[in-house]
């Protein structure tokens, strides 16, 4: 089980990454090995982004020590990490859109001659041989914004391969691409592998980490819960580490009757901006007291959908009923009134005012009912915000704290608690168990029920199946802006709605990449 | 060991004192500069000067509280030198030339109705601002950057270019009395410090107390956020950028009024004085922070710094120096302030787990 030393070339030592409000990595000792695929894998929010970014510069340590060769290093920006040999491929891309394929590899360290100007062309031919190596067909001349996504996805692992580096991070590189764009990634890396590079992989996709891995560490809320060879696992083992025993706590049904409908939606569409619908004349209906998940993966239009109900979008089209009323208010501020309250998947930007205390942020869209004409009655409102925070048990000291000081969970509940004063009809929840703890993912699920015996009728988005499945009265599956499947709980099961999600994806039929036959 | 453990216990608070001192630093440095020029400058605390400078300060700590929301918007309103200047102009054409109909017959309003139009006049501007802002998605600084313009080109235009003289007024005309607002005194203090604590107390109760001053918080905190929420973010610009409007119309009246004559450069690089009020007094450029109270002692700084340095005899090239590094050094603790504020509860949260 002992590695033999020379083995690892970069390692964590007792690392810990706090950011306000969460703890993102707690304690974590990792080895990067040369010439092999170290994986990494976990749920959403685990915490597997943020140790990467702290390998490679971006982010500083909290506490704990990173080694480099055996010795300690300290980097203070990416441009460090690249100078030790140390390059990452990030999730989130970063190039720069009104600059050539070329200009982004070699940003920061052009090819200049002896005066100091770029020598583009060598820069042109340079960046050409590495894309020839990804045969990704991309023009080093051209700007980066005229690329696809996954285009531009190449472009970053060919910038990340042309540092040289000894240790080279994807973080899932292959979200964007297709199949066949997969493949020739991957012979990039066994490429790389072969030459002594150690490669950090961090993927969703089991399938992908078994066929590349050689090692694989599985973290779960910014813990590490094992470390193997992967000839040694099995995807049941992977799945347990990441899930953890402990069986999520999904509150019971408690067996009411949903009463009638209380909400309804006709032919809701919105056009992408590249063209398309993003929401594809999705109609569905929402009894009183009733749960009906929609699970759908990344993209296949669920937030959007949720935006069109709230009226956030000026061009959505379609019609939305409350209580057999139609709702013509087309802003927030009037869909609220009418009893439509929504809790918005990325809570940071959309959901929390992080400056402002909880009690504000608690009362903000209600403020109107504490208020007489203009004047807040302080009285009314602190009642409110002190029933609210023992109604969903929130942890917090002071309802005046600033609420970046909460931790992920609480601040979930927070905004559920904004949603909830302002005495909704109808929740839409949009993932509403993203990135908290197992303690306030069963708080949220457990408050669910109890809304849904008072008679609110809960519209909750969700990419994770067991959610949905333990959750839901009944379940909506979307795939490419459109309502695939409408399952009654009896009736569903995993393989239909996992079925239901892929219609519309998969290999990419008919559109062009039909080069064979 | 016992060494580390007493470590332990001191740093926190030692930080938390610092902390303190931080926070309170634009008040620390109100009561420096008055006990400075007390001691440099004999008559510097007697009640006829400290009067002047509150007369000069009130100027500023308009337009301040007017920037204030604005930034705290997450915006900026560089139009209010200009509207100060406009507003002046408006004040004194109408005292002197009243409104011809061009039918023969020119309309003459009494001081009142010239005091409400003319704060009509600026709230109409800030409008303008607004709507650039709101509707036609123009960035706060350049759509106010235009307005600063036009404003300043009108003020001119009104007038040629000239100065509208001697506003005393026509008894025929039933328009007298204009200077009152500059020059008249109640309870011995001028009308202008009366006027700047009222609309203070209530530019700080609408802070605290109202919806909308709730509102103005959550609009700069996360404007997304707040627009999820219902809160109408469009009128609440709206909102900010004609209040400044009417802080400096305010500002226009008085000043034409001490003056008894409209001048059309007045105002002029105002608006850098009340962005740096506003700062001074602990008000975040990126939004959602800051306090009618600081930026009203930030305004105080800043004035009996320029009076108390005018009545030391330094040069006014010095004072410009001077006052420039006192802005950077406010930013500069501000700055130092949240970051310590960060680690010390990122430190605890971490020793936490």
């Amino acid at each position: 089980m002992s590695p033999v030393l020379s083995d690892v070339v970069l390692s964590l030592e007792d690392v810990s990454k706090v950011y306000s409000g969460t703890v993102a990595v707690k304690h974590a000792t990792f080895d990067v090995r040369r010439g092999a695929v170290n994986v990494l894998v976990g749920e959403n929010g685990a915490g597997k982004s943020t140790m990467m970014r702290m390998c490679a510069g971006v982010e500083k340590p909290t506490s704990g020590r990173i080694l480099l060769d055996g010795e300690e290093v300290t980097f203070n920006s990416s441009g460090d990490a690249v100078a030790r040999g140390i390059g990452m491929v990030f999730q989130e891309l970063n190039l720069f859109g009104n600059m050539t394929v070329a200009e982004n590899i070699f940003a920061t360290r052009e090819i200049t001659n002896a005066l100091g100007h770029i020598d583009h062309k060598e820069q042109e031919r340079r960046a050409g041989e590495f894309l020839d190596r990804l045969q990704a067909g991309i023009k080093p001349t051209t700007m980066v914004e005229d690329l696809t996504i996954g285009q531009q996805q190449l472009v970053e692992i060919a910038k990340a391969v042309s540092l040289d580096a000894r240790v080279l991070i994807m973080d899932e590189p292959t979200s964007a691409l297709s199949a066949a764009e997969v493949e020739i990634l991957f012979k990039v890396i066994a490429d790389l592998k072969a030459r002594g590079v150690a490669i950090v992989y961090i993927s969703h996709r089991l399938e992908e980490l078994i066929r590349i891995g050689d090692y694989i560490t599985v973290l779960r809320d910014g813990r590490i819960t094992g470390q193997e060879e992967m000839r040694n696992v099995d995807t049941q083992w992977i799945v347990r580490q990441m899930i953890g025993s402990d069986a999520k706590d999904f509150a019971k049904p408690d067996g009411h009757e949903p009463g009638g409908e209380v909400f309804r939606a006709e032919e809701i569409s919105l056009p992408r901006a590249t063209g398309g619908l993003a929401v594809d004349h999705v109609s569905l209906s929402l009894r009183a007291g009733e749960i009906l998940g929609i699970y759908g993966l990344m993209g296949a239009g669920r937030s959007e959908l949720f935006d069109c109900i709230m009226g956030r979008h000026g061009h959505a089209t379609g019609r939305i009923y409350i209580e057999g009323r139609e709702v013509r208010e087309r802003d927030p501020a009037g869909r609220i009134r009418r009893g439509l309250a929504l809790i918005p998947e990325d809570r940071q930007r959309e959901g929390l005012v992080t400056i402002l205390s909880v009690a504000s942020n608690l009362t903000l869209a209600s403020l109107q009912k504490f208020a007489k004409l203009f004047h807040i009655r302080g009285s009314l409102e602190r009642g409110a915000v002190r029933e609210m925070v023992k109604d969903l048990s929130i942890k917090v000291a002071d309802p005046d704290n600033e609420v970046s000081s909460l931790s992920g969970g609480n601040q979930q509940k927070v905004v559920i608690g904004k949603a909830l004063l302002t005495g909704p009809k109808v929740l839409l929840m949009d993932e509403p168990s993203r990135g908290i703890d197992v303690g306030a993912k069963a708080d949220v699920f457990r408050t669910m029920r109890r809304l849904s015996r008072e008679g609110i009728g809960i519209l909750f988005a969700t990419s994770d199946l067991d959610e949905v499945m333990a959750l839901s009265d009944r379940i909506a599956v979307m795939s490419n802006g459109k309502l695939t499947g409408l399952f009654e709980r009896a009736e569903a099961t995993e393989a239909a709605i996992v079925a239901a999600s892929a219609l519309g994806h998969g290999p990419a039929k008919g559109t062009g990449r039909s080069a064979h036959v | 060991m016992s060494d580390a453990t007493v470590q332990m216990g001191v740093a926190p608070s030692s930080s938390s004192v610092l902390l303190t001192l931080m926070k309170a630093r634009t008040f620390i440095a109100l009561i420096a500069v008055l006990v400075f020029f007390s001691l440099a400058v004999p008559s510097f605390l007697s009640t006829a000067n400290l009067i002047l400078m509150s007369k000069h300060v009130a100027l500023n700590a308009f337009l301040a509280m007017g920037m204030t929301f604005v930034i705290i918007t997450g915006g900026i309103d560089l139009s209010v030198g200009s509207i100060v200047g406009l507003c002046a102009m408006v004040a004194g054409y109408l005292v002197l030339n009243g409104i011809d109909l061009q039918i023969g017959y020119t309309v003459y309003f009494n001081v009142p109705e010239i005091i409400l139009i003319t704060l009509l006049v600026g709230i109409l501007i800030g409008a303008i601002n607004g709507l650039l802002i709101t509707r036609l998605n123009v960035a706060p600084f350049i759509a106010t950057l235009g307005t600063l313009y036009v404003a300043r080109g009108a003020a001119l235009l009104s007038s040629d270019g000239r100065t509208f003289p001697n506003l005393v007024g026509n008894p025929d005309l039933g328009n007298t009395g204009f200077g009152h607002l500059g020059a008249g005194r109640i309870l011995g203090l001028p009308v202008s410090v009366w006027l700047l604590i009222v609309v203070a107390l209530g530019a700080a109760y609408l802070s605290k107390y109202t919806t909308l001053g709730r509102h103005i918080y959550a609009v700069g905190g996360n404007e997304r956020a707040a627009r999820i929420s219902g809160v109408r973010v469009n009128l609440v610009k709206m909102f900010v950028y004609m209040f400044s409007g009417f802080c400096a119309a305010i500002v226009g009246l008085i000043i034409s009024s001490e003056l008894m004559a409209s001048h059309p450069a007045t105002g002029e690089t105002f608006e850098l004085n009340a962005i740096a009020a506003a700062v001074l007094g602990g008000t975040s450029m990126s939004g959602g922070r800051g306090a009618i109270g600081g930026t009203i002692v930030g305004a105080f700084v800043i004035g009996i710094l320029s009076d108390g340095l005018v009545m030391m005899g330094v040069s006014s090239f010095w004072q410009m120096v001077i006052k420039g590094l006192v802005i950077i050094v406010a930013v500069v603790v501000d700055q130092a302030q949240r970051k310590l504020q960060q680690r010390v509860t990122l430190m605890q949260m971490a020793k936490a787990g």
